[in-house]
């Protein structure tokens, strides 16, 4: 994908919070050095190609009363992991549904985070889901501490 | 957090219109004006519900790649491989973990090779044990929103 110095210096901005303001993309605009509606036209463009997955809130869920986060692991025979993953990804309590490569060290090939009010909850939701599935073998992960959550910072190491 | 609040994060959690005045056409659909919002907002903000209100952009489209690490640290030593780890800004998430695999983190990188020099550099520099790289094969789904009006359930979009 080619990017224009000015479209380096936008996405990098709309990695950081979006100014609370009634002229947010005003406000973009002059860090930028474009006009509002310049950059008005090209947030909606990366929007349409999948540049930009999504602008909104990302909420501190386990302050927001989501307090535990189990990471599952589930031990899928490769040609199942298509069929699987995509139903997984289909249920509420699911945020996240990823497939990765196994090993033997690590038999695992499908990844979901699932966040609850408890770690009861998640146990629940997972047992569901296991028998609803026909997935007996998995594990979960419970984070027991963030070690670290920083946003995840694209294009710094191009000059300013 | 009240009942206006719950609203007002579901509905930033969503879609964040792309036009000259966006609170003012979320505060309308939560039938308030753009002031009250623009002050829940700043208020919810600050009192640190809302990480960031901002974009989310798609890195494999724009030339990165990414991976999850599984790691075996010792008890003894913990403190300073986490310490290391953290140190490189292309490691954003990491968690402890409750498992043999105790430490679990992302990193995403110009490219494979990079990846390979830094988990190289904590192979060697740091009290690990064992790492295990597991790149994404497949992405079937990433987090959309949690819903704070239904007790039950997270939605997605």
């Amino acid at each position: 994908m080619q990017l224009a110095e000015k479209d380096i210096a936008l996405l990098r901005i709309l990695q950081d919070d979006m100014p609370i303001c009634e002229r947010p993309y005003a406000e973009l605009a002059a860090r930028s050095g474009m006009s509002e509606d310049e950059v008005i036209e090209r947030i909606r463009r990366w929007k349409e190609t999948g540049v930009i997955r999504r602008i909104g809130a990302f909420i501190r869920h386990m302050r927001a009363g989501f307090s535990a986060n189990g990471m599952v692991v589930w031990r899928v025979p490769e040609e199942r992991v298509e069929e699987v993953g995509g139903r997984l990804a289909l249920r509420d309590a699911v945020s996240h549904c990823y497939g990765r490569s196994s090993s033997e060290r690590w038999p695992f090939r499908l990844y979901t985070m699932i966040h609850g009010r408890s770690v009861d909850e998640v146990e629940g939701e997972v047992k569901r889901i296991s028998e609803e599935e026909d997935i007996p073998d998995y594990e979960i992960l419970f984070s027991t501490r963030e070690l670290k959550r920083a946003s995840t910072r694209l294009f710094m190491e191009e000059p300013e | 957090m009240n009942e206006i609040e719950k609203k007002i994060l579901n509905l930033l959690q969503g879609d964040f219109p792309v036009e000259r005045r966006p609170y003012a056409s979320l505060a309308l659909r939560l039938g308030l004006d753009e002031t009250t919002l623009l002050a829940h907002i700043e208020t919810l903000r600050r009192n640190g519900y809302i990480r960031r209100l901002g974009a989310s952009l798609n890195k494999e489209k724009l030339g990165y790649t990414s991976t999850l690490v599984g790691a075996r640290v010792p008890e003894d030593g913990f403190e300073e491989t986490v310490a290391f780890i953290n140190r490189y800004p292309h490691i954003t998430h990491n968690y402890e973990r409750a498992h043999e695999f105790n430490v679990w983190f992302t990193i995403i990188a110009r490219d494979e090779a990079k990846i390979e020099e830094i988990l190289e550099e904590i192979r060697t520099g740091t009290a690990v044990e064992e790492l295990i790289n597991l790149p994404a094969t497949r992405l079937f789904k990433i987090m959309v929103r949690f819903d704070l009006e239904d007790s039950k359930k997270n939605a997605a979009c």
